[in-house]
């Protein structure tokens, strides 16, 4: 029996679980990107093309909404693979129902990410069918920015997973929130280019997988994608990935093997 | 006894579980006959739920040896436990889901073809008696019926054995009686069930061979009859006094009347195979007691004559 055939059935457990939702998740994944876009692209929009000037003469809107996207896939991880990780180990405990079936460790984590992922995917495609209702896309590449948004998703729901998993409680989940993905959200390329930021700052942005997932993906909705530097942007989010999944299995196998 | 010959279906020897510093299983040795009712029978602490784990291959051996279904642990942990029934000591059931949901996505995880679940999902719940509740969400059940959910739940695979740790644990006497009347026709079913318990009276009701345990050591081995025969008399005289009136010492009251005096902050208890005799006895030398109560020996009194100490403290 591979490996991926047991993940499919923790997988199909977060799916029924999700069946329950469903339609709630559904309204606020249409709902958040048209009030963002509105609020941001359009109203503060208004603002910002009177007196700045963007790279290659684009519109405000054209600008944030790829950087929303890929902000929001992010935020999308850090809830589904916080509270419900932590829930599913200690509170609810469906994670050791499964350890006590033929699954094992690996098949958990695995098959519980791949809901996370078919998650983000889902926002991810909704948002950018939002964007293109507003006309903010110049190229049909921008669809890239999909799988793009994904990689965003995984390279923070795996490294945090495992930080879930390592947690007596959730008290550490706000302050991750706060000093971690809020500060990301605003600083990393999502509003503003960050060589508006101070030198030191900029660095730091440069570290942050949010950073290279919002520049490939504006790179690709406005056609502006240069290969290397697009090989570079998914390199480094697949390698945020592999440290963030190696980081999970062993946190999960100490939390679950004892 | 059934399923005496032959190789044993579960088996341990010298099995030691470590965590850092503490020794929670203490090299126990023990044989599980196929179609046994097994119990580990002792306090909070003793070791039982690590055993359990062990055998369920969700917790790895720290020494000594273990075969289930003469398989190895650590190498078909996957094929071993596609083959259990678990009914662990705390819930694992998904709150947000239905009950038969719940059934249904458990017959998942082993692999099992939907279109296969549902009916067998409906049986299992008719045998718990919840199938009035299939559709309703686990939250509001009882606590005994959320126990005869995991029970139904554990079925799923048909398990050749099953692990309960503490199945009625927490639940009031009817919920504890319709538990027991259940896994008392599994194991008429032939299903090897192995259970721990601080209940005396459910090692006694279910089980046909038990170990006793304390401080992650077996301290006796046998079925209830032969273990209450071995440390135990036949009755029990329990003796209650008032404040100031319990005497420091019983030598003169009891002597020549019973075999052994267990005293306990709350109570004595004069060991005897003759309860009616000896309560008339120490009456008759003017030892007066608030109360007098003359029963049959339980293997609470052997756990107590075993370790010097209560089953439930």
């Amino acid at each position: 029996m591979t490996s991926l055939a047991l993940a499919a059935r923790p997988f199909e457990f977060f799916l029924t679980q999700y069946r329950r939702v469903w339609r709630g998740t559904a309204v606020t994944s249409v709902v958040t990107p048209i009030v963002y876009l509105l609020a941001l692209g359009v109203g503060l929009g208004v603002f910002v093309d009177r007196s700045a000037d963007l790279a290659h003469g684009i519109s405000y809107l054209e600008f944030v909404a790829p950087g929303l996207m890929a902000a929001t896939a992010m935020q999308l991880a850090m809830f589904e693979s916080s509270w419900p990780v932590l829930s599913a180990i200690k509170w609810d405990r469906q994670y050791h129902a499964m350890l006590a079936t033929p699954l094992r460790v690996g098949d958990v984590l695995l098959g519980h990410q791949a809901f996370i992922a078919g998650r983000i995917l889902m926002t991810a495609t909704v948002y950018l069918v939002v964007i293109t209702a507003f006309g903010a896309i110049a190229s049909p590449l921008g669809v890239l920015a999909i799988p793009v948004a994904l990689l965003v998703g995984l390279s923070f729901s795996l490294p945090i997973a495992a930080w879930a998993a390592h947690s007596e409680s959730e008290a550490s989940f706000v302050a991750i929130f706060r000093f971690l993905i809020l500060p990301m959200f605003l600083f990393s390329g999502t509003f503003f280019p960050i060589s508006n930021l101070p030198a030191p700052l900029e660095v730091m942005a440069h570290l942050t997988p949010l950073w290279h997932g919002v520049t490939l993906c504006r790179d690709l909705t406005l056609g502006e994608v240069e290969l290397w530097s697009a090989l570079a942007h998914v390199g480094y989010l697949l390698a945020c990935c592999a440290v963030g999944l190696a980081l999970a299995r062993m946190t999960y196998r100490r939390r679950l093997v004892v | 006894m059934a399923g005496q010959n032959g190789h044993p279906l579960i088996s341990a020897r010298g099995l030691v579980k470590r965590f850092g510093d503490f020794t929670a299983v203490d090299a126990i040795d023990f044989d599980v006959q196929r179609g046994e009712a097994f119990g580990f029978l002792g306090p909070n602490g003793a070791g039982k739920t690590s055993t359990m784990r062990m055998i369920g291959c969700v917790s790895p051996v720290t020494d000594g040896t273990l075969s289930v279904f003469g398989l190895d642990p650590v190498r078909d942990g996957v094929n071993i436990r596609a083959r259990l029934g678990v009914v662990p000591q705390q819930d694992t059931l998904d709150m947000e889901l239905t009950v038969r949901e719940n059934v249904v996505i458990y017959g998942r995880y082993f692999g099992l073809p939907r279109k296969e679940l549902g009916a067998r999902a409906d049986e299992l719940l008719e045998f718990v008696e919840l199938t009035e509740r299939a559709h309703d969400k686990v939250e509001p059940l009882s606590g005994g019926m959320k126990r005869r959910l995991t029970i139904a739940r554990s079925l799923i695979n048909d398990p050749e054995a099953m692990l309960l740790d503490e199945p009625t644990t927490g639940l009031d006497p009817q919920a504890r009686h319709v538990v027991w009347d259940r896994l008392y026709r599994l194991k008429r079913q032939g299903v090897t069930l192995l259970l721990t318990t601080h209940y005396m009276d459910e090692a006694e009701q279910l089980c046909d061979r038990l170990v006793v345990m304390d401080r992650g050591s077996i301290v006796a081995e046998g079925s209830p009859r032969e273990l209450i025969e071995r440390y135990s008399t036949r009755e029990v005289v329990e003796l209650r006094f008032d404040d100031g009136r319990r005497p420091d010492d019983f030598g003169y009251w009891t002597e020549g009347l019973v075999s052994r005096v267990e005293s306990l902050p709350d109570r004595v208890l004069l060991y005897t195979d003759d309860g009616d005799a000896a309560s008339h006895g120490i009456h008759e030398r003017g030892l007066t007691p608030e109360s007098i109560l003359v029963r049959r020996s339980t293997l609470e009194d052997v756990f107590l004559h075993l370790t010097g100490r209560s089953l439930i403290e």
